[in-house]
């Protein structure tokens, strides 16, 4: 009986211990979002938007420049990373048992585990060594590598979620492979190839590694794709480990916009893959 | 019929040329690195892993104290996250009342989306104050150990470690309860018809995964290694050598960060593209055998769950 006992108190011990390790883990946590939000929504300002940063030692001024360079860095990663990784996320899906099939997913894979700054370092080599220039192509280069092993993972497994009998009926009704993919099966997982996409954004957004040395930084309005361009990440951290008090408010409130931006698109992308599984949901 | 079989053929070649560009580029990547440091690696051999000295100025470089700042904080990391990391996985998978387990479950992934940029600004200004008061507490007695000698300084090895483990948390627990979701529950039912208490019922079905959550344990160790910005934020930027929490020191990722838009001659840009290269092949070793551990307990499952029925057919007759 005692044996039982010592059992059952042993268990409680242990579901306790793990219930604590779950509050251990929201604490730092919640803080951090506590404080990117109180300090954060302090620093907002119309500012923020709309101005370039102001000289060193002059308050005031915001990050125009480097909100807009943000989204140029995106637009090029995706206008790169998205199309060959969901044709390469079609291929996986539609052969998926080949064993060239599982080289290219175990890649994909370790890709994705591959350090940021290091894929950053290649896009220097293949984009900066040549032309000797920091540029917008190759920040957004870097950041589109970086997207690829997400979109390809992804549309694999949302194609997958799309009804087998959907590609049979296409296949039986005498289509060829490409044309019951195409006009098919794709239109079918649409949703949830954008949600794919919306997931690959919300993590390069908040890059800076590969950036410092592919789009570098850039004081001054800029959308030259060929010349350096500010990025929200990289403003924050050359404010963050500057000594001025106002560009210390001013990463705060980059760290907020950045937060909400990358909250929101997970959010939105969350929502849209629960709607999607339960569409096809006999 | 001919036509639609060549169609097919065609569509299966030309999905698969480019898909085969993301095998090209992983092997691109180890390429160019390699091809970018072939000065270092020439000059340097195998003395570049151990030599401690890096000075720019008289063209002599080692990596091995960033080497260790990389392995010594990544293993710090582990050492505070895995436990934690694992009692969520636990909780979430198989204790939380049904209510609270999506909602958990989101919210441990929604904190890996958050960037390490804003991980590292939070470790500047609250993490390192903490720190250093408690660094400044340290009783005397403890100070004679070498593993909490050195200056009070906040930013140092530690401030390195805790942010690491924070950041690591969410990714590891969310892999780990993947694989425990994977784990037949004829496992724990198994365990609770032999008598079991919640616990070992527990324990059965972290056994069976084992593998898969070693996996996810380095899969965890695979991003502390290559994390920059906030480790480069909070670590203190000091090559040496030290077994020092206290002490501040450096990593790979984070001389890469800090000093590549100042390499000013070739040899400089080239070591510091080999300190890349060696990040580049331990972490895809880590990455290389943790995803093979995971795949191999989720192949496992997968079998035993198809063969379960047919067992128990088997056993109706007898």
């Amino acid at each position: 009986m005692s044996v039982m006992v010592r059992r059952r108190i042993v268990s409680r011990i242990a579901e306790t211990l793990c219930a604590g390790a779950v509050l251990l883990a929201l604490v730092p946590l919640a803080l951090i979002l506590f404080y990117v939000l109180r300090q954060g929504i302090g620093a907002l300002n119309i500012a923020f938007f709309t101005e370039m940063p102001k000289p060193v030692g002059e308050p005031g001024g915001g990050m125009a420049n480097a909100i807009v360079g943000t989204l140029i860095l995106i637009g090029i990663a995706a206008l790169f990373a998205v199309p060959i990784g969901c044709v390469c996320g079609i291929h996986l899906a539609e052969y998926p048992d080949t064993k060239f099939s599982s080289v290219v997913r175990f890649a994909a894979d370790v890709m994705n585990g591959v350090p940021s700054i290091v894929v950053g370092i290649f896009a220097y080599g293949i984009v900066v060594l040549p032309v000797k220039r920091f540029s917008a192509i190759a920040g957004g280069i870097a950041l589109g590598l970086l997207m690829l092993p997400i979109v390809v993972r992804t549309t694999e497994e949302l194609l997958r979620l799309v009804p087998a009998g959907l590609r049979e009926g296409a296949l039986a009704l005498g289509a060829t492979r490409g044309r019951a993919v195409f006009t098919v099966i794709v239109p079918a997982a649409l949703p949830g190839i954008l949600t794919g996409i919306l997931v690959a954004i919300a993590r390069v957004a908040g890059e800076t590694a590969p950036l410092l040395f592919t789009s570098f930084n850039n004081r001054f309005w800029s959308t030259n794709l060929g010349q350096p361009i500010a990025s929200l990440t990289v403003q924050v951290f050359s404010y963050a480990i500057s000594p001025y008090e106002d560009w210390h408010r001013q990463a705060w409130a980059g760290a907020f916009l950045l937060v909400a931006i990358i909250l929101t698109l997970s959010i939105l992308a969350r929502l849209s893959v629960r709607g999607l599984e339960k569409m096809n949901r006999p | 019929m001919t036509r639609r079989s060549s169609d097919d053929r065609f569509f299966r070649l030309a999905t698969g040329a480019v898909a085969a560009l993301v095998l090209l580029i992983v092997i691109g990547i180890g390429f160019e690195l390699t091809r970018q440091s072939t000065m270092s690696i020439r000059k340097f051999g195998f003395s570049f892993w151990t030599g401690t000295t890096w000075d720019p100025v008289s063209g002599d470089f080692g990596a091995r104290p960033f080497i260790w700042g990389t392995l010594y904080s990544s293993v710090l990391a582990l050492l505070l996250a895995a436990p934690v990391a694992l009692g969520i996985a636990i909780y979430i998978s198989e204790l939380s009342p049904r209510m609270l387990r999506q909602p958990l479950a989101y919210l441990t992934e929604l904190l890996a989306a958050i960037p390490s940029i804003v991980y590292g600004l939070w470790g500047v200004f609250v993490l390192v104050p903490i720190i250093r008061k408690l660094e400044l507490a340290t009783p005397d007695f403890l100070k004679k150990i070498p593993l909490f000698k050195g200056p009070p300084l906040g930013v140092g090895m530690l401030a390195a470690a805790v942010i690491l483990a924070i950041m690591v948390v969410p990714f590891t627990s969310s892999v780990a309860r993947e694989i425990l979701k994977n784990v037949p529950s004829a496992q724990r039912e198994a365990a609770y018809a032999l008598g079991a208490t919640r616990w070992e019922a527990i324990k059965v079905a972290v056994g069976y995964g084992k593998s898969g959550i070693i996996g996810a344990i380095m899969l965890g160790f695979g991003r502390a290694l290559g994390e920059t910005m906030a480790v480069t934020m909070v670590i203190g930027n000091n090559p040496q050598v030290s077994a020092s929490l206290y002490a501040p020191q450096y990593t790979m990722s984070a001389v890469i960060a800090n000093e590549f838009t100042e390499a000013a001659d070739e040899l400089y840009l080239h070591a510091l593209i080999e300190i890349g290269l060696l990040l580049f092949i331990i972490t895809i070793g880590v990455n290389m055998i943790s995803r093979l551990l995971i795949w191999s307990m989720k192949a496992r499952a997968n079998r035993k769950a198809i063969s379960m029925p047919m067992l128990a057919d088997e056993a109706v007759p007898a």
